[in-house]
């Protein structure tokens, strides 16, 4: 069986397959994909975009949508939970709190099977960079804190493709404490209220977060995560950000850029 | 890994599963068992395949515009099962009940796998499952199943012909191809997971008596009723 932790070593730095990001699974299934679904050869790219609730993925990733439309390149968004098929489903499970969490995993794996079909796949194979707002990380590490197996929770997500990019922005408690308060305030499941771990927000609030941010950081090398200090202000990250989708896009269209070249060089 | 599918439960209950194609007879079996070991004087309970109120609304939309695909349709039917699974199946099991089931992990095992989707990933996706006590596969030829569904007059569903395949407009045709495809990989899940097969070409009362010797070797039943030789 191959899951995402059997993943052959990669030697640290820059390797063939996965370009920059030193992941050899980069844009293929991670485990068990869909036969029905081959996906060798396409032309997108895949970058996700993780973090924890209020760490600023949103305004991240328009940002970046802008200066890669700007720079010429077709862009996609995705998030989490956006699917037609799935939405109301989630919406009204998350309503009447009814659902247990084996339940809850595997409705928001069907929304994301059904993005990945409908959406994902379709742009990559169209070229697009596909953007995605949270990706599965997000999906283990609330599981994984709820205390699904991991395990299964790999091979569950064996049909995700493995992402060319990932970003994790990464904060401390006291940061995002200070911004979730200053925005929109704590709610309900971002406190993780269903874990029932008392009656005030705030305590449960931290208590989840943290145990939330413990799981991300157990998955970066597992993922291969580019760990962004999202501390800083915004357009410090959009610059790091920046810089580094750069360096892979351009390392992945070198190739193509160099057939090119020789032919104009033919003058 | 969890394995509890391969792995036997220690609730003090018994689960009993029917199997088999549509047409196979495998509810009516599950019928007439419930009604004996009722009379019998044990608590029985029995769960359908794909019945939880919460799935049902997003299956029947999707079914609606046709939107499921293999994926989306095999998670969509394991919520489903995990649903029931946490609310309907185990509770009972500890109570020390009889669960009935009409269908198990093993229809997803053989309708998954007919439709593309990798084998090993559906039979991990369920490895949270409980073992069911005995599995009683109905196994028919395709041409019976269809002769009962017609004699039915019942319309063929558009999902159980695998019409989303799109292998024939024709449903009849399309349930043809597409059930036989899924009594192969039946084939394969009586060995794999140890299913009883019952003949379910025969009367149903030939078969009910079957299937009552078989689940009196798991259950409590009267002197009286196991060597009764009458018709059921």
């Amino acid at each position: 069986m191959t899951s995402p932790s059997d993943a052959p070593p990669t030697s640290g730095g820059v390797d063939a397959d996965g370009g920059a990001n030193g992941n050899g699974l980069a844009g293929r299934y991670y485990g068990r994909g869909i036969p029905y679904l081959p996906i060798e050869g396409y032309p997108g790219k895949l970058i996700a975009i993780e973090g924890t609730d209020g760490v600023g993925r949103s305004t991240q990733i328009q940002l970046l949508r802008e200066w890669l439309e700007v720079r010429g390149y077709g862009v996609v968004e995705t998030g989490w939970t956006r699917s037609m098929l799935m939405q109301p489903t989630i919406e009204l499970a998350k309503s009447s709190n009814t659902l247990n969490k084996l339940t809850f995993v595997l409705l928001y794996a069907t929304d994301f099977a059904d993005r990945l079909e409908k959406e994902i796949i379709p742009a990559l194979k169209a070229g697009f960079v596909v953007l995605s707002d949270r990706y599965i990380f997000t999906a283990l590490a609330r599981a994984g804190v709820r205390g699904v197996d991991r395990q299964w929770l790999r091979n569950l997500y064996g049909f995700a493709i493995a992402p060319h990019m990932v970003f994790y922005l990464n904060v401390d408690m006291k940061t995002l404490i200070g911004r979730v308060l200053a925005s929109r305030g704590m709610d309900f499941w971002e406190s993780g209220m269903d874990l029932k771990h008392g009656d005030d927000i705030y305590d449960s609030f931290r208590a989840y977060q943290n145990k939330l941010l413990r799981e991300y950081s157990s998955m970066a090398d597992e993922f291969h995560f580019r760990v962004v200090d999202a501390r800083r202000p915004v357009d410090r990250i959009q610059d790091e950000l920046r810089k580094n989708v750069a360096a892979f896009l351009e390392s992945a269209e070198r190739p193509a850029d160099r057939s090119a070249d020789t032919l104009a060089l033919q003058r | 890994m969890l394995n509890n599918l391969t792995q036997p439960h220690d609730y003090p209950g018994k689960l009993f599963v029917v199997e088999g194609i549509d047409g196979s007879g495998k509810t009516t079996q599950l019928g007439l068992l419930a009604k004996w070991l009722t009379a019998e004087g044990h608590r029985v309970f029995v769960t359908e395949w794909n019945s939880s109120a919460l799935v049902k609304a997003a299956t029947k939309a999707g079914k609606k515009k046709n939107a499921l695909t293999p994926m989306t349709f095999s998670l969509l039917h394991a919520t489903d099962f995990a649903d029931r699974l946490l609310y309907k199946i185990i509770p009972p099991l500890k109570a020390g009940m009889i669960v009935l089931a009409d269908r198990y992990a093993y229809t997803a095992f053989a309708r998954d796998a007919t439709r593309g989707v990798d084998r090993q990933w559906v039979r991990e996706l369920y490895s949270f499952a409980v073992r069911p006590d005995l599995t009683l596969y109905f196994r028919v030829p395709i041409d019976v199943s269809v002769d009962r569904l017609l004699a039915r007059r019942v319309k063929l569903k558009f999902y159980e012909s695998g019409m989303d395949m799109g292998w024939s407009a024709n449903p009849v045709e399309s349930f043809r191809m597409f059930q036989g495809k899924v009594l192969d990989e039946y084939d394969h899940l009586v060995d794999e997971f140890g299913l009883d097969v019952i003949d379910a070409a025969g009367s149903i009362t030939d078969q009910q008596r079957v299937v009552r010797n078989v689940i009196a070797q798991h259950v409590q039943i009267s002197q009286m009723e196991l060597t009764d030789d009458e018709p059921v």
